[in-house]
């Protein structure tokens, strides 16, 4: 029987000349992953091993990046208490305060995950690595400590969901509105325990932006992980990132798929997921009359490069409507230098809005934009549940770029055509 | 192994957001995330809850995040037992690993009601709801997921072995 993509390098990694779904296996880990939010659970955890040891120092990232620069006294212990941990392990991909990057930006720009890996992350959107063809998948911070500890972990192979991407995306059209859009379509657990394997003819004309972007938001349909084949442009970017040997591999011809979804890509149109579930969308043009008072543009889901360029080609000229905040968080201190040397801080500080150091902070309600009850945000992130961001009583309506930048200008919820663009 | 309770039922994707809001995230103590589980969907969950009550809910429980201080933090306020239609996968296996007891009984889970008296029985997947006087079947966890619960948890699995 054929295997899938994410089967062909679960069953490499477990050493086995083939998997099945729903068999349980044991896989060699590439990386293991954690922030300042999980990362102290885990030391907990291994202190209870009684073998005190990391598997591989230089196979372990730990990212500060929720509520850093420290929001906090609690929150400055924690990150304290990881710091300690990466100077008595010698960890080598330690990131703190002025290196730091939110994680899913940070490990693919500094090429710490390539084609191929097997990668947990105590963090359930490390689903984002699947952009690059790695099997990569959010665990709990017990998992990150067996990870760290043997270098293997457990897992069901995954049955798959396989999504055929074609045609190409229209202006002002990007990797969030075909996620949401997907989502819109499933639910947020109609991929529940499967992969979810992109292809098509479509693939080509993405960016590898708009790629980590979809493949980020896997889990808020429930899938273990998101996919992409490996093509030309994943190839020069890994090349261009790190120098990690890269294996690819592809899904055979006979693999099993539980549901094949096709979605063109030059029929979708700027989506908004409603309040409080990411399946609610709509498009832009049936959203109707929604006034905000908070704009995010940032995350592991939307605070690279190609998002900061689109937020700031609307921008550009504008003002951020009466009464609304709006904040920019370029999600790297590579991706916050380069948004300087092109001009688009400038761009953003002159629209009226503020412009922050990378963090998770709004997206998780953690700081850095928290809502008060009854305020409404249009945000790049990806979860609008209750009091996701502040009060159970605010609202979220998650969004592209493009959307929530035009939305900034307006003051209520707008794709670009509505300021003529 | 035996459970049994009062139950707190809750609906479909309940998050993990919702179980312990991220504004508590800042500790990692069980006792003092106890104290804010479930506060955004039920605000008297924290001050009913007794030591072996049940939480039974829909579909998707444990969606979101993968915040392993959700199942701590239910563990830590006493709770003996979680059952619903379908577990979200990451919330599953957190459970798993740190030995909260869960299990998937869809028929179980869309009956049970608030305030309804329920035994779970581990060994023989039995769901009993003592105050309608019905009766279910669980899905019993694989052996290799046992070996992990038996042992309770996974660091303790992998020091034994």
């Amino acid at each position: 029987m054929g295997m899938t993509m994410t089967q062909k390098i679960l069953a490499h990694a477990a050493g086995l000349p083939e998997v099945e779904a729903g068999q349980l296996i044991e896989a060699k880990l590439d990386l293991v992953l954690g922030n300042d939010i999980t990362t102290p659970v885990a030391i907990h955890e291994m202190d209870r091993f009684t073998k005190q040891q990391v598997f591989d120092k230089d196979k372990i990232a730990l990212v500060m990046d929720h509520f850093i620069p420290n929001k906090d006294i609690k929150s400055a212990e924690h990150c304290k208490e990881v710091r300690e941990f990466s100077k008595k392990f010698d960890i080598t991909h330690y990131y703190d305060v002025g290196q730091m990057g939110i994680e899913h930006a940070l490990l693919p720009e500094k090429g710490l995950v390539t084609a191929g890996d097997v990668v947990i992350g105590a963090d359930s959107h490390t689903c984002t690595y699947g952009a690059l063809g790695a099997f990569s998948t959010g665990v709990g911070s017990t998992d990150m400590a067996a990870g760290m500890a043997t270098g293997k972990a457990w897992f069901k192979v995954p049955s798959a969901m396989k999504i055929v991407l074609n045609g190409k995306l229209p202006k002002w059209v990007s990797g969030k509105d075909v996620i949401l859009h997907l989502i819109g379509l499933i639910g947020v657990d109609g991929a529940l325990y499967q992969s979810m394997e992109f292809t098509g003819e479509g693939v080509a004309s993405l960016s590898m932006d708009d790629r980590l972007t979809i493949a980020n938001m896997a889990i808020e349909a429930g899938g273990k992980n998101g996919i992409f084949p490996v093509d030309d442009q994943t190839i020069a970017y890994l090349k261009e990132h790190g120098t990690k040997p890269f294996t690819v591999y592809e899904a055979d011809s006979d693999a099993v798929y539980e549901k094949e979804i096709v979605i063109d890509l030059s029929a979708l149109e700027p989506t908004v997921s409603f309040p409080h579930l990411p399946e609610n969308t709509k498009t832009v043009r049936d959203a109707g009359e929604i006034a905000i008072d908070q704009v995010v543009i940032g995350s592991c889901t939307n605070g690279r490069i190609q998002d900061m360029r689109q937020a700031a080609e609307i921008l550009k000229g504008r003002k951020v409507a009466e009464g609304l905040r709006c904040i920019v968080i370029p999600a790297t201190q590579e991706i916050y230098l380069k948004s300087m040397r092109e001009g688009l801080l400038e761009i953003f500080i002159e629209a009226g809005a503020v412009v922050s150091t990378p963090t998770c902070g709004p997206c998780l309600g953690g700081y850095m934009g928290i809502l008060a009850a009854g305020e409404r945000c249009v945000s790049t992130t990806n979860r609008n549940f209750v009091g996701r961001m502040g009060h159970v009583d605010s609202e979220i309506y998650l969004a592209s770029p493009a959307v929530a930048a035009a939305s900034a200008v307006t003051g209520k919820i707008s794709a670009p055509d509505a300021l003529g663009l | 192994m035996q459970a049994q309770g009062h139950v707190f039922k809750y609906g479909d994707n309940i998050d993990t957001d919702v179980i312990i809001p991220a504004r508590y995230l800042n500790s990692s103590d069980p006792a003092d995330l106890a104290t804010h589980c479930m506060e955004d969907i039920d605000r008297e969950f924290v001050k009913n809850v007794q030591a072996g009550d049940i939480i039974v809910a829909n579909k998707n429980f444990g969606c979101g995040s993968s915040r392993e201080h959700a199942p701590i933090a239910i563990k830590a306020s006493g709770v003996s037992c979680v059952i619903a239609e379908t577990f979200a996968r990451i919330f599953y296996r957190n459970a798993i690993n740190i030995g909260l007891p869960i299990m998937e009984c869809p028929e179980a889970a869309r009956e049970i009601e608030s305030g309804d008296e329920v035994r779970v029985d581990f060994d023989s997947g039995t769901v009993e709801n003592l105050t309608k006087g019905t009766s279910y079947k669980g899905q019993a966890f694989p052996p290799f997921m046992q070996k992990i619960i038996g042992a309770g948890g996974l660091v303790s699995y992998i020091n034994a072995q």
